[in-house]
């Protein structure tokens, strides 16, 4: 084993750990005596350096294989899911400075950086063994950000339920995985492919579909897929706020760029050269379909499902977390979309990234709001929110942007990334059932946008009962304002993104 | 230079929108201003473009990756229309100058509202066309639900769901027509010589421009607009009826004809006389100018008596786009402009110049009031509306509906027959809120007149005098000289109708 080859390749996850510990000592050695407030910043700056030095390391680890198996990617979309979840992460910790639900900032940063380097490798891991490990580090993370608020007895609540079903899909995750295994006799993600397809051709396909099915519902679970999704609306109403906002959007970045990785495997697994000849010796026109299609239409259901019930969910929701949990699922449901009709470039996948980072920073941006007005009233209810635009009219454009731009209103970046999504989708999927799934998308994004307006509504169109004007810290209120200024210029000129993202493919 | 149409609203909705609210003064003067500049750059554009045809504003690649342009292009039918929207901005501000409420956002929505309305009219490529006519929609929402009056929360959603659910529609139109294409361009002269396979236009058409017709106000999509337009404040209203509705009837020609002509193929099959798309969109038509025409007579709210005519004169519009011929498809889009202007001037008097005084639009309360010797001028000035709007000689209704009614002569002379119930319902339904709401004869009692004379209303304003001159005065001059508009219509008309035959 070359481990200096897999230090190379581990140098960002190894600087945000280096991190992580670091911010420990200053926080409990150094600060021991400082107020809280100090404390809490410079936790947070600390781990904004983190992840600052990470950025660097990631442009310059590579990739990492023992023997023929690669275990760690550096492909675009590798890349792109790590820096958007440093970034992101980054963002996350800004809106830990002006918060107060805890004493133990040193601890809160620290784990946050370690689920974050969770992150790093499960968008990377090429293998089942690495994407476990990795996804156990990102679990375990979030379960006990979701617990962080001590005081608060929904905090626990929600992150003991998270925790339970985090466990149980984690074990049906590592059962499909063995079987997987049992298939192949690899944990290659591009052999398991392969050698299940033979497999299966050979008398084992009932079992590869309960593997991917086990598979499936991992993974749903992370992303809060339907039915695997009873987590989330508690998770994102107890959790203290940014610890909600990492969950929404880090953990999502993580999952989808694992999901992008699986599914590019399924595709790419037969354009190598030495399964040519088996091929033809099988027979099999097709690619690598007959892995290809049970996956595809396992993804197509949960996407159904999601899209549907989130969007209807959403419509009944009172309080504004939980509708940010339905329609986060609603929206999860629109990416699996892409993930079912994945094409064999990469437009897929640079859309589906494309998607998730800028559905990631607007989500952190509507917590961060969220979490300001439920300091000042203590409460997340849509009532919550009457007269947002008198007692704080800059909070109440920045909701404003935000809000439409998760409706999919142009010239928001939300659109944009719907728009480039489902064209994908059209692009890969030829027929008429990709058509159908996407004008069902397009109209149940329609119904979101009566759940979008109803908060807004709260905001600019109904009389407040309370008129004191609300405060928001100077950091949270210069975090949103440059997210919403960000969802505003990616909005006016996609280019600029979707160039960034498609810098990091290899020209074809 | 139309493209500055665009800009201007749009930096001055952003200017406006950052004015302290108080004093309400400042953020009316400067609405004013970028309205007026936005007209005089209609009205320069529209001048300088006789005889030009269809020339190309701004061409920017916007996202080279799907082949994606900003693309502004004009031709005799955008300057026309374009036109509508600076006037009807400028009545809009005009009648909307006695607003208090949040007045710095009032006219921020508003002007955001115009600026997409002139990108939709200008866009020569679908998906910004598309972009702008979203843009739309959620200023409309704002204005209802803020500064509106009757069931205002309800009209605003109703609005914005019907809206949104039509643009929906059109966005799988558009993914689908840019996928079918072959992913290079979603510029309209683009797709439109694609060569897009019959079948595949046969059921793409009927979407799309039922998507667009939902905001034309097309039977049985049209129960926003009634709503909607009772909602609605006074300048929301004119804008709704005035231009947001042509924003649907401009998308059904443009885009749903224009991209899909091969849509209006007939089936090969006919049930009960309708054979084609056409014939079930023209006799949809044909039952909003009727049914439009038949519920506006039976309304006890003025307001409500106008939503619904608006429904019976764009189904004129309707009409004379589905009669695929010179004339009729001319008449659909002079009727576009004439009904901007119409609807607009009569929102603004009952709105503004009457509801505003009385504070009742309830023709029971109106007809014990007086008005015609109380606000005579608000008599007078709806007596003018009235007449432009049932389409007399020497306005511009007449001209345009005439035209729409020769075209579906030709094509289908049963159309004809049958919009002409409409039209002279429309002479009823006018003539009865003319004379309930303004013309009443029960006489006063010594007690009244008294009372009458105690709370005097306040003096008819300048903006409202200069609103309701600038609208009489564009009825009337396209009514005595439509050619000033239709030297411009009849070329563009032509090259779209050409280009949908190839």
């Amino acid at each position: 084993m070359n481990y200096g080859a897999l230090f190379h390749a581990t140098l960002p996850e190894t600087v945000l750990e280096i991190a992580a510990l670091l911010v420990i000592v200053v926080d409990l050695g150094l600060l021991r005596k400082a107020a809280a407030q100090t404390r809490i910043a410079v936790a947070a700056l600390v781990g904004i350096a983190g992840c600052g030095m990470a950025l660097w390391a990631v442009s310059v680890a590579g990739p990492y294989s023992y023997g023929n198996e690669l275990l760690l990617a550096a492909n675009g979309s590798a890349i792109v899911a790590q820096i958007a979840i440093l970034i992101l992460t980054a963002l996350t910790l800004l809106l830990l400075i002006d918060t107060t639900f805890t004493r133990h900032a040193g601890e809160y940063a620290s784990v946050v950086l370690m689920a974050a380097a969770g992150g790093l490798i499960i968008s990377a891991a090429q293998d089942l063994l690495v994407i476990f490990t990795g996804l156990e580090l990102l679990s375990l993370g979030l379960y006990i950000l979701t617990a962080f608020a001590k005081q608060s007895g929904k905090s626990a609540e929600s992150a003991i339920k998270y925790y339970l079903f985090g466990g149980m899909s984690a074990a049906f995750l590592l059962f499909g995985f063995s079987y997987l295994y049992g298939l192949s006799g690899s944990t290659s993600l591009q052999k398991i492919v392969q050698e299940s397809y033979f497999a299966s051709i050979a008398g084992g396909a009932p079992l590869l579909i309960l593997a991917l099915v086990m598979v499936a519902v991992g993974l749903g679970f992370k992303v809060a897929a339907v039915p695997f999704h009873l987590w989330a609306p508690d998770t994102y109403e107890g959790a203290p706020a940014p610890a909600a906002a990492f969950i929404a959007s880090v953990s999502k970045v993580a999952s989808f760029a694992l999901l992008i990785s699986i599914s590019t495997a399924m595709l790419h697994a037969f354009d190598m050269a030495n399964s040519v000849q088996a091929l033809a010796l099988n027979g099999q026109p097709s690619k690598a379909f007959g892995v290809a299609a049970p996956w595809s239409l396992i993804l197509t259901i949960l996407s159904v499902a999601s899209m549907v019930l989130g969007n209807l969910a959403a419509l009944a929701q009172t309080s504004v977390r939980r509708l940010l949990a339905y329609s986060a699922i609603a929206h999860a449901g629109y990416i699996l979309l892409g993930l079912a009709f994945f094409s064999t470039t990469n437009l897929s996948s640079q859309a589906i990234l494309y998607y998730i980072v800028t559905y990631g920073l607007t989500t952190i941006g509507a917590f961060g709001a969220v979490g300001v007005v439920e300091r000042a009233t203590g409460s997340d209810k849509l009532d919550a929110f009457l007269g947002l635009q008198k007692r704080n009219p800059l909070l109440a454009a920045i909701l404003l942007v935000l809000f439409l731009s998760l409706a999919g209103i142009p010239p928001l970046v939300g659109f944009w990334a719907k728009f480039n999504l489902f064209a994908a989708v059209l692009g890969a999927g030829s027929g008429k059932v990709a058509l159908i799934l996407v004008a069902l998308a397009v109209a149940f994004s329609a119904v979101s946008l009566y759940y979008y307006l109803q908060v807004l509504k709260r905001v600019y169109v109904l009389p407040g009962t309370d008129e004191s004007p609300i405060r928001a810290g100077f950091v949270t209120t210069a975090v949103l304002v440059l997210i919403a200024a960000a969802v505003l210029v990616l909005g006016c000129f996609p280019a600029l993104l979707e160039g960034w993202i498609a810098g990091f493919y290899p020209v074809i | 230079m139309l493209s500055t149409t665009i800009y201007i609203s749009f930096i001055g909705a952003l200017f406006v929108g950052l004015m302290p609210s108080k004093p309400s003064r400042l953020a009316r003067i400067l609405a004013l201003m970028v309205a007026l500049g936005g007209l005089g750059v209609a009205v320069a554009g529209f001048a300088g473009g006789t005889g030009q045809g269809t020339v190309v504003l701004t061409d920017k690649a916007w996202i080279p990756s799907m082949g994606i342009h900003y693309l502004l292009v004009a031709d005799g039918i955008s300057r026309v229309l374009v036109l509508l929207t600076g006037i009807a901005a400028v009545a809009g501000v005009l009648f909307s100058w006695n607003v208090e409420l949040r007045t710095n956002q009032f006219f921020a929505f508003y002007l955001a509202l115009i600026g997409g309305v002139y990108g939709v009219f200008l866009s020569g490529d679908l998906f910004l066309l598309f972009v702008f006519y979203e843009i739309a929609i959620v200023p409309k929402y704002f204005l209802i639900a803020i500064w509106g009056s009757t069931r205002r929360e309800y009209g605003a959603m109703k609005l914005a769901l019907y809206s949104f659910v039509g643009s929906a529609m059109v966005l799988i139109g558009l993914l689908a027509a840019y996928t079918a294409s072959g992913s290079h361009s979603t510029a309209l002269a683009d797709l439109a010589h694609a060569g897009l396979p019959v079948s595949f236009q046969m059921w793409c058409f009927p979407l799309v421009f039922v998507g667009f017709a939902i905001l034309a106000g097309m039977w049985p999509f049209h129960t926003w607009a009634p709503t909607g337009h009772v909602a609605a404040p006074t300048a929301a209203s004119m804008l709704l009826a005035g231009v947001v509705m042509k924003l649907g009837a401009y998308g059904c020609l443009r885009v749903a004809i224009g991209l899909f002509p091969h849509g209006l193929d007939p089936w090969g099959f006919s049930f009960i006389g309708i054979g084609s798309w056409r014939d079930v969109f023209a006799w949809l038509a044909v039952i909003g100018i009727v049914y439009g025409a038949l519920v506006a007579l039976a309304q006890s709210d003025f307001k409500f008596v106008i939503g619904y005519s608006s429904v019976s004169h764009m189904g004129f519009v309707l009409l004379g786009l589905m009669t695929l011929n010179q004339i009729g498809v001319d008449g659909a889009v002079l009727q576009m402009f004439s009904h901007g202007i119409i609807a607009g001037l009569l929102f603004g008097i009952v709105g503004r110049v009457v509801y505003d005084r009385t504070h009742t639009r309830q023709f029971a309360e109106l007809e014990k009031m007086h008005l015609s010797r109380r606000l005579p001028f608000a008599a007078w000035a709806f007596v003018i509306a009235g007449v432009a709007s049932m389409g007399l000689p020497g306005f511009s209704g007449f001209v345009a509906e005439l035209q729409v009614l020769v075209g579906s002569w030709r094509a289908n002379p049963i159309w004809t027959v049958a919009s002409g119930i409409g039209i002279i319902v429309g002479v009823a339904y006018t003539w009865r809120a003319l004379q309930k709401a303004f013309f009443s004869d029960t006489l006063p009692t010594a007690h009244t007149l008294e009372a009458e004379q105690a709370h005097p209303f306040a003096p008819i304003c300048w903006s409202e005098m200069a609103g309701v001159s600038l609208l009489v005065a564009c009825a009337l001059v396209v009514g005595l000289y439509p050619r000033i508009l239709l030297d411009q219509i009849e070329p563009a008309v032509k090259a779209l109708l050409a280009g949908g035959a190839q």
